[in-house]
């Protein structure tokens, strides 16, 4: 299993705790797993990426095993501890405005 | 015994307020979508328990919840909002050309007769649709792609489809308003529209004339002159009784004719009420004074409304979609502020008292009138 970390409007919005965990079959990319994240939890659909083109939204960011990989591209693998369900993906909304 | 219930969106939430058909003692629930900016809610007039929602944030977008029970509890429907065809481009502030993107959900209209048929007003500017309780949204496209479309600049608070108002003796008839494109009229149900803004002046406008660029910030109906609209623009009080084939200024004694609601008293067709607002850069109540104006003929003649309502040290602004009247005798009317305050008459101006105070900075309300 997949852990990812959602952000709290999202955790309101998808009636979940700070930690949900999803299955992906195949490679472990951000894709698949936003894949899998917006299967499960379809009123999150469009709230992190565009849902024509699935460019991730200006302010969310993913993080994992202390690096930013918000501009790796969406079929990049993840890091090998977060297939393995070691680490967790980590969706943060940016720190923006006052 | 009937009843009202207040649907108040803010920028952190909703709220619904409840009363029976006193409206003397309210009963407060929320805040929902904790949070997240609440831009409207409406309720559908053919099932009080049908209640849509604008749900956004500039992190994760647009949301949009749904209600069947009143407000009890909420599901997701569909949030995806695509132009139609190539989108294009509208005109940027300073003029240049400036691709049309969708950012948030302003308004949402429902049906009077289909809980499933709801309208939403959208930004960047465009009208959307749907008939299938929010899960499928479809442009009606010939507004955006109106002649003058490529001209729209927005507003200051953007380029907003803010208001629509149904003709309730003929569905496909139905005005909307666009900041700052001005206010247009379909015939058809959305397929074709003609601006509707002969009589407006826009001193801002190099041509103050002009068919498009005026900045109109709310229009409201009487539900039994349809053809009898009101208008608050950015400055002036207008009202036009051909269905916008002419607006005249009604401004008449108003303190300042700045300001951004207007509403209609529901038993009273010639009863106006707006708040004005001092502008152009303050954006609060003028004099310090929170005041009501209310016309009780048509406009021209208008007496402040000041009974409960704070008459000093007050620097709140009331937004375009901050007010509402119910359908009680006497009429109900509802206002939220800036600084968190509903107010509620329940004698139709005559006297206020705030509902609930400090909520979030209030962006729409709504009321309902239950059976």
């Amino acid at each position: 299993m997949i852990r990812v970390v959602l952000p709290p409007p999202l955790r309101i919005l998808a009636h979940t705790g700070p930690e949900i965990s999803v299955e992906v079959q195949g490679a472990v990319t951000q894709r698949s797993v936003l894949d899998a994240v917006e299967h499960r939890y379809p009123m999150l659909r469009g709230t992190l990426r565009d849902q024509d083109t699935l460019r991730r939204r200006p302010l969310v960011r993913f993080f994992a095993c202390e690096d930013d990989l918000s501009n790796e591209a969406p079929d990049t693998p993840l890091p090998a501890e977060v297939a393995n369900g070691d680490e967790p993906l980590l969706i943060i909304g940016a720190i923006a405005g006052g | 015994m009937s009843g009202v219930r207040v649907l108040v969106g803010t920028k952190k939430g909703a709220f619904t307020l409840t009363a029976d058909g006193r409206r003397k003692n309210w009963e407060i629930s929320g805040p929902h979508f904790a949070g997240w900016e609440i831009y409207h809610m409406k309720g559908s007039p053919a099932d009080p328990n049908r209640i849509y929602v604008s749900q956004s944030s500039g992190w994760f977008g647009q949301v949009m919840p749904r209600s069947d029970d009143g407000g009890k509890t909420w599901q997701t429907v569909g949030n995806k909002f695509t132009y139609d065809g190539i989108a294009g481009t509208h005109a940027w502030y300073d003029g240049s050309p400036h691709p049309w993107e969708f950012k948030r959900v302003w308004h949402l209209e429902p049906s009077l007769g289909d809980p499933d048929t709801v309208y939403a007003g959208v930004e960047d500017a465009a009208m959307f649709r749907s008939t299938d309780g929010g899960q499928n949204w479809e442009e009606l496209s010939g507004l955006r792609k109106h002649d003058t479309g490529p001209k729209w600049q927005p507003g200051a608070g953007g380029l907003c489809l803010h208001t629509i108002l149904i003709d309730p003796t003929n569905p496909r008839r139905m005005f909307i308003a666009i900041s700052a494109a001005g206010a247009f009229r379909t015939e058809d149900g959305g397929a074709t529209w003609r601006p509707i803004n002969r009589g407006l002046h826009s001193q801002f406008m190099p041509d103050p004339t002009a068919e498009v660029g005026h900045c109109v910030h709310r229009l409201a109906m009487h539900r039994s002159r349809p053809n009898t609209l009101y208008m608050q623009k950015h400055w002036d009080v207008m009202r036009t009784d051909d269905a916008g084939g002419q607006w005249t200024e009604i401004s008449g004694n108003l303190p300042t004719d700045f300001g951004f609601v207007i509403d209609v008293n529901t038993n009273e067709p010639e009863t106006v009420y707006v708040v004005p607002i001092k502008s152009d850069s303050e954006h609060y109540v003028y004099d310090g004074k929170l005041r009501v104006f209310r016309s009780r003929t048509g406009g021209n003649e208008w007496e402040p409304l000041t009974k409960g309502l704070p008459q000093k040290d007050c620097y709140v602004n009331v937004l375009r979609d901050a007010m509402s009247v119910d359908s009680l005798d006497p009429c109900g009317v509802y206002f939220g502020t800036s600084g968190g305050q509903v107010y509620a008459s329940a004698d139709g101006g005559d006297s206020w008292d705030a509902i609930v105070r400090d909520l979030p900075a209030v962006l729409s309300v709504e009321v309902q009138t239950l059976a």
